[in-house]
Order: C-alpha cells, then structure tokens, then sequence
C-alpha cells in the first residue's frame, strides 16, 4: 500500500501553507493558488509527495503558500530544477509554476527543450502580459503598442510570443489555457493537466490589477476553445492559429514517449574499477 | 645521445603526425604496453583545434616510479610524418642529446626540429608496413621503438590487444604482424627486455575517468551537463555507468539548465554532480549561488582550459581559479578543491562528494586539460578517499517522519541542519533561494539575513577537514607552494634540488576555500624562500593566500599562463633565483 492511499482525503484548504501571499489585491494569482490545492484535494495526493517547483517572480512565490515540498529557484530555472528532480524521483508530482517573463524570456530556451524533453511534468504559466515583481516592465507576450513601460516608451515593436503555438511546434504533448476567473474552469484543467502523463502545458490567463487594470475586461472577452481536443497535432496547429488568445480549454493532448531514468542498478563502483586494471 | 633511454632508467618520447596516421593510438599502446611490464607512465596529448584529421602528437613518459609530469625535454621524438607538426615545435623541446626517430620516406624534418640539434636516425617503416598485409608504419614504429626501450614483446602485443581488441581480427592481426615485424627489424641493437613484477596490479586511466570514478565512489548518481573541450570526457564515461549503477546522466540543454538539474535532483536526495570547463562554469555561478542559498548539495568539476572567453579550448591552464573562489555574487561561502594528479582526481572528487553532501554545499573541484586528458599508470586508490581521514559524510536526513516544530534552516550546532526528502511525512518545506527565516519562508529582515549568512559561513569554516587539505613532501628551508595540476612538475622539481643538495619543500593545496590558514601557516614554517608556482599570467593563488594573509611577506610568484606545461627545470630556476634574491 503506497503512501498516497492510506492518506485520509485532505481539503482543499488543507494544502495551503501558513504563509501570507505577498500579491496585490485582486491578483489573478491567488485564483490559480485556490484551484491548485482544489486539484491536489482532488487528486488526494499526499502533501509530502508533491513537489512544487518555480523560479522569479510573483507567481513564482506560489509554491512557498502550498504545503507541500517545494523549492523557489532563481530566474527562469524552474523548469531545468523540476526536471532534475523528476528525474532522481519519479515518484513525486512535481508541478512548476511561473510567469510570462520567466517562462518564455530568460527561460524560453528551457521552455521548449522541457517540451522536448517530455518528462511527466505540468508547467503552469500564470500570463499577465507585464513584469509586475520589478514594477511594469513588458514581458514577451505585451502587445507591441503597449506603452506603459519606462523601459519601453514606445512599446516593444515586437510580435507577442505565442505560448501555445510554441508549445506545440516544440512538441509539448498537453496544451491548454485556463483563465484565474474561471475557477472551476481552471481547476479542472490542472487535474487533467496533472494526470497526464508527459510535459502537460497550462496557460493561465491571470490578470495584473497593478499594472494591466485593463485586463479586468479578459472576463468578457475569454470563450471555450471552439473545437474538441485533439491529439492531431495538424488539427491542433489549425485551432491554435486560429485562437485570438483568449479561448479557454484544451487545446492538444496526445500520448508521447515519457522521458524516464533507468533505475536497476546491476553494477556497482567496484565492478566498474576492473576496466582499468591491466 | 650520452645515454640511451630505457624503461628502467626513465624515457620520455613523443609520437606526432597528421591525423589518421596512428600517433595517438601508437602511444595508448605503448602505455598499456608498459603498464603490462609492470612499470609507471604517463601519456599527454596535443592536438590542434582541428574536429577530425589535422596534427596530433602523444606525448609519453616511462619509469621505474610513479610519473607525475612530463620533464623538460623528450629523449626521442617518433616522426610518422611531418605534416603540420612544426605547430607543435614549442611543445616537444628538444636538445643534441635527443633523438629523432623516422623513415627517411617521411619527407624532410622541419627546420625547427632541426634546429634543436638532435640526432636523426632513419628506419625503413615504411618498407617493413609494405611487406606486410594491410600494414601500418605506426605499428612498425611502435615494435622497434617498443625493442630499443627494452619492451618485452608479449608486453607489447598485450597492450595492442588491450588497445585495438575491440576492433575486431582486421585490424587487430595486421597491427600484431607489423608490430612484431619492428620488434624484429630493431633486434639488431637490443636492449635487454625486462618485465617488473608490482605487488598490486596497477591501473590505466585518464584524469577525466578518473572524476568520474571518483563522483560515483563519492555516491553520485545524477549528472546532468552540457558538451565542453576538455570535461566531456568525463561525462563520457559516466553516462553507461550511471545506468549501470542505477543512476542516470542527462544531456541539458545548456549550462545554466545542467547545474538546476542537479540542485533539483539533489534536493530529491541523489548526489549530483557536473562537469564543464571555464565558459560553462561561468554560466552556472548564479545557480551555484543558488545550491549555497538553499543548502543544497552539488559538486561541479572544472576541467580548465586556456581563457578567457573560449581561449584555447584544447590546451591547459589554471587560470579559473579567481572564478571559482570568487564568481559566486554576495558572500556564498563554499567548498573549492584542486586535484593534485591524474590519481588524485579519483580520491579529490570522491572527498568533494563527501563534503558538499555532509555540509550541504557547494564544491567546484578544479581539474584541467592537462590532468584530464593525460592517461597515467597508477597504483590503484584506497578504499575510501584519504583513508576516510575526515568524519563520515552522510547526508543528515530526518528519516521517518519530522517532528511539528522541524524547521528546515533552524541553526544547528556545527551549521548543519538536518534536511528532509520529499516524501517525509511532516517534512515539507520550500527550499528557497531568498534569503529566509529558519523555516525557510523569505525574509529581507536583518536578523534573519545575520543568522543564515552565519549558518552558511561556520559550517564550512568550523570543519575538521583533517590532513588531506594539502599533500606536504619533503624538509628544508627552501618551500615550493602550488596547487592543482603544477604539483606533479613542482614535486619532480623539489626531488631534483634535493638530490643536488638543496633541501626542498613541497606543499601542494587540495583544499583552497576554506583555506586552512593556521596549518598552512604552520607548514610553512620559518621557510628562507618561498616560491608560490601556478600555470596562470596573474598570480591568483599567491593573490589569494596573501588576501588570507596566508603568506610570509618575502614569499614570492612564479606564475605562467599556459598552454605550454610548466617544466621542472623552469621551477628548479625559479626556486634558485628566488633564494639568490633573498640572500642579496
């Protein structure tokens, strides 16, 4: 009988640590905090067999309010800290979260190898479209005209990053996009997210009341996804071109080889000292 | 020639030529081969920044004694041709004394090797390879070069079995067949053959395997790292072995990706390690800042290069040691260690493993191309790294289940604080790399910062490392201090002023942060000179121990950037023109 079933079922409330967010009021965050531990209380996992893994920024700070193992890396690296950790135990869930700016600018390079990669991992990116921890910088999906920035006084002139479409072109095998005012929406997205086995990829609109009070409107303008998912990676291409950003769902989940360590040693230390004697 | 070299008296030689022409596959069989005749050697090796093809040379040194570097001048240089091997003419010095070996068929010998005055002595390799089927010069050269150093010939059939087995009877029985057509052709002028019989039998292996051995003695199972001239070899080797031993080795998709894996997989409970060079440490710095921050254990191995930048990726040099003791941002106390030579890497690493596990820290274990891609023969290591000189270093774990008031950075007594695994019942808690409280919840309040900044700091400085932070040989005023790979030249250095009367020290330092002042100072002594050797332009090691105040003021630098190896006679020079200046 293994840990998680003999665990008495928790709440959802049971998961969150004792420890007081450091977000604004309003903060599409603390949805994205509920509707995890609403999706751990679900799954009844364990606390001490979940894992949650982050790097910088506000969202990053999520795994110090769940109590569960967790570990608050440094800028962009959550997900090489996640795999390496799913690697040396495969018996863990481990769900890494983070924002815009950690996920797709200092750490895209390791956004698309993860998806590469395929371990059995869900990465949730809380998306606000700004850099709210260092104060309104624009991350990589702020529109190019958006203004607002010091550092960035006449926009960025640049295209948006399309998290979703580069998911897939990557090889990501589970792709979705929930939204913080959905929040049944949301939590059922993460526990399919979670059961999935491979790098099972959810963006989560989450608006920023500090610096982008504009995206109180996201509520009118979010909708479901206007197709079933699939696991066509052609039909998944078409739906995620066709996507204004804002559909809410599933877009692609397909069953892909799963990144796994070898486990059964057959040697050891000593056995392998008799290739250098003469 | 004043005296022919043999095995027994001390030979070193090199074999160069173009690539595809077997110079380096000639000297791995020759180094089996003398292993197998039961004495010591040692094989360099230099090639150009070429990926397949252009000029290589093995560099080889043979003995009676274990072989720690390669002297200053080869007795015999084996020219198979002489395609672009001018590029390596400051790399093989050679004096009227030396000996060229070649076929005249070769083609002229380049002007600066002829320069050098040596002898040159032509052999008819190429008429003996045509004779045979599918013969090779390199294998001819090799069975007459093999008889005139006094080679038992079942040695050196041996060593090409050991050597070329595994390409199966094509190559294997011409490569016999040429050999012994050498061996035969050189019998003319023989020198007795003779075969030593060592208690123990003794290894054939590279500085890099020798780090990898030594990384899963030390209990490692996880590496997780990223291609670079000169480390990959040591991932090399890992990676069907840790699968063998259970573990595994992960390819990251850079740098800055292999050192999280690992503070990742090492926070799961697996020692973790990986290897870089110079550029590849550069990138990992925040993230080691990172493993000091969370007390996560993580031992990264160093093989250097010539810098900055990309430098001279195929060749030696010291020169990361600034990096290493300094690169990490704020005050992130850690462990920074130097393996001494190619056998020393197996007993460095394992005790790097050792003591980033039981303190859980940081360890950056310093290697170069030079150790690292040099093959030596050697007596195999001890069971335990030093003999276990230093306390056991298990990592402290709350096994079971944590009590209610664990807190994951509570100080302990010695600074280390019991870690749990996920998995722990009541063991949760975010390893973080903000500055945090005892429970590890972030916390920019001063008394706070005061504590773990404290906590960090005394569990490495209140350490008993025990007697292995330096390996200290020999008596006398004179004083020879080095660290890393210049410890094998400094100590051949120091034999020969002993042996012509001038009573020489050595310290060599393994251990460089925390640098154990009060011993070292205490092993220095009262020393008359004192000459601090390393192979860098700016005197880091002597910069550094005068910042720990760790030096006698009349102490001085012989400091050298590479790629050419530092040479015993440089330093017996040094040494004496230090001593010259302290006496005026």
């Amino acid at each position: 009988m293994d840990a998680a079933s003999i665990t008495p079922t928790l709440r959802a409330k049971d998961y969150k640590s004792e420890v007081a967010p450091v977000w604004c009021p309003g903060c599409g965050h603390f949805a994205v905090l509920s509707a995890v531990t609403k999706a751990l209380a679900h799954l009844k996992l364990a606390k001490e067999r979940v894992a949650m893994i982050s790097g910088i920024g506000c969202s990053s700070r999520l795994p110090a309010y769940v109590d569960a193992f967790g570990f608050h890396g440094i800028h962009g690296r959550a997900l090489p800290l996640a795999s390496g950790l799913k690697a040396a135990r495969p018996d863990l869930t481990v769900i890494v979260t983070g924002g815009d700016g950690d996920g797709f600018s200092i750490g895209g390079n390791h956004f698309l190898h993860a998806c590469r990669r395929n371990m059995d991992l869900t990465y949730i990116v809380m998306d606000n479209e700004v850099y709210g921890m260092t104060k309104g910088q624009a991350s990589p999906t702020t529109q190019p005209d958006w203004a607002k920035s010091k550092l960035t006084p006449h926009g960025t002139g640049m295209r948006p990053f399309l998290p979703t479409a580069i998911a897939l072109a990557a090889g990501a095998s589970f792709i979705a996009r929930g939204f913080a005012g959905d929040p049944n929406g949301l939590t059922k997205l993460l526990v399919e997210a979670i059961e999935h086995p491979g790098f099972a990829f959810l963006q989560v609109l989450s608006p920023c009341q500090t610096f982008r009070p504009e995206q109180k409107e996201w509520k009118h303008l979010v909708h479901p996804v206007d197709m079933a998912p699939t696991a066509d990676s052609v039909e998944a291409a078409r739906s995620i071109q066709a996507d204004d950003g804002m559909a809410l769902g599933l877009f692609y989940a397909r069953r892909l080889p799963v990144w796994q360590p070898q486990n059964q040693a057959t040697a050891t230390p000593a056995d392998l000292e008799r290739e250098f004697a003469l | 020639m004043t005296e022919r070299p043999t095995l027994a008296g001390g030979a070193t030689l090199a074999i160069t030529g173009s690539g595809g022409s077997g110079a380096v596959t000639a000297g791995l069989i020759l180094l089996a081969a003398v292993g197998r005749a039961g004495y010591f050697g040692l094989l360099g090796r230099s090639a150009g920044p070429q990926i397949r093809g252009g000029e290589s040379a093995a560099m080889l040194r043979f003995g009676p004694q274990p072989i720690e570097c390669m002297g200053d001048r080869f007795d015999l240089l084996v020219g198979l041709d002489w395609e672009n091997v001018a590029r390596f003419a400051d790399e093989l010095p050679l004096d009227r004394n030396s000996l060229i070996l070649t076929d005249a068929q070769a083609g002229p010998i380049p002007e600066i090797l002829v320069r050098s005055g040596a002898q040159v002595r032509s052999l008819p390799w190429k008429a003996l390879a045509d004779a045979e089927t599918e013969g090779r010069v390199n294998m001819v050269a090799l069975g007459m070069v093999g008889a005139m150093l006094g080679l038992p010939l079942d040695a050196l059939e041996a060593g090409v079995r050991a050597t070329l087995g595994g390409k199966g009877g094509r190559i294997l029985t011409p490569s016999l067949d040429c050999v012994r057509s050498g061996y035969a052709a050189a019998a003319a002028a023989p020198v007795p053959s003779t075969t030593l019989h060592p208690a123990v039998a003794r290894w054939n292996i590279s500085g890099n395997e020798a780090a990898g051995l030594g990384a899963v003695r030390g209990g490692v199972r996880f590496v997780a790292a990223y291609p670079i001239t000169p480390a990959s070899e040591v991932l090399e080797w890992l990676a069907p072995r840790l699968e063998l031993l259970g573990g595994s080795l992960l390819q990251a998709e850079d740098e800055l990706a292999s050192i999280n894996m690992i503070i990742g997989s090492s926070f799961g409970g697996v020692p973790s390690l990986t290897a870089t060079s110079g550029p590849g440490l550069s990138l990992m710095v925040e993230g080691l800042g990172l493993a000091v921050a969370s007390e996560t254990p993580v031992v990264v191995v160093n093989v250097q290069r010539g810098g900055p930048s990309t430098g001279i990726p195929t060749k030696s040099e010291q020169s990361d040691l600034n990096i290493a003791l300094y690169g990490l941002h704020g005050d992130a106390p850690h462990l920074v260690l130097a393996a001494l030579g190619i056998r020393d890497c197996i007993d460095t690493v394992e005790w790097a493993v050792g003591l980033a596990e039981h303190l859980q820290t940081v360890a950056i274990v310093l290697s170069d191309q030079m150790l690292g891609q040099s093959r030596a023969i050697i007596d195999p290591p001890g069971d335990q790294a030093f003999g276990a000189c230093t306390r056991p270093h298990m990592r402290r774990l709350i096994a079971g289940a944590a009590d209610s008031d664990h807190r994951r950075y509570r100080p302990a007594p010695d600074g280390v604080s019991p870690m749990a695994l996920p998995g722990v019942p009541g063991g949760m808690y975010t390893a973080e790399g903000l500055e945090h409280g005892a429970g590890g919840t972030p916390s920019s309040r001063a008394i706070d910062h005061a504590e773990q900044l404290g906590k960090r700091l005394h569990k490495l400085t209140g350490f008993d490392y025990g007697p292995s932070w330096a390996e200290i040989r020999g008596e006398g005023d004179h004083l020879l201090l080095t660290w890393g790979s210049s410890a094998g030249p400094v100590f051949e250095a120091a034999e020969r002023l002993r042996d012509s009367g001038t009573p020489t020290r050595v310290i060599a330092l393994r251990l460089l942060e925390p640098l154990q002042r009060e011993a070292l100072l205490e092993a220095i002594g009262s020393a008359g000179s004192i000459l601090v050797v390393e192979q860098n332009q700016t005197a880091q090691c002597f910069a550094y121990l005068h910042s720990q105040q760790a030096l006698p003021a009349h102490a001085r630098s012989y400091a050298r950037a590479g790629p050419l190896p530092l040479r015993p006679a440089e330093i017996m020079g040094a040494l004496i023109e230090c001593h010259e200046r302290e006496e005026t």
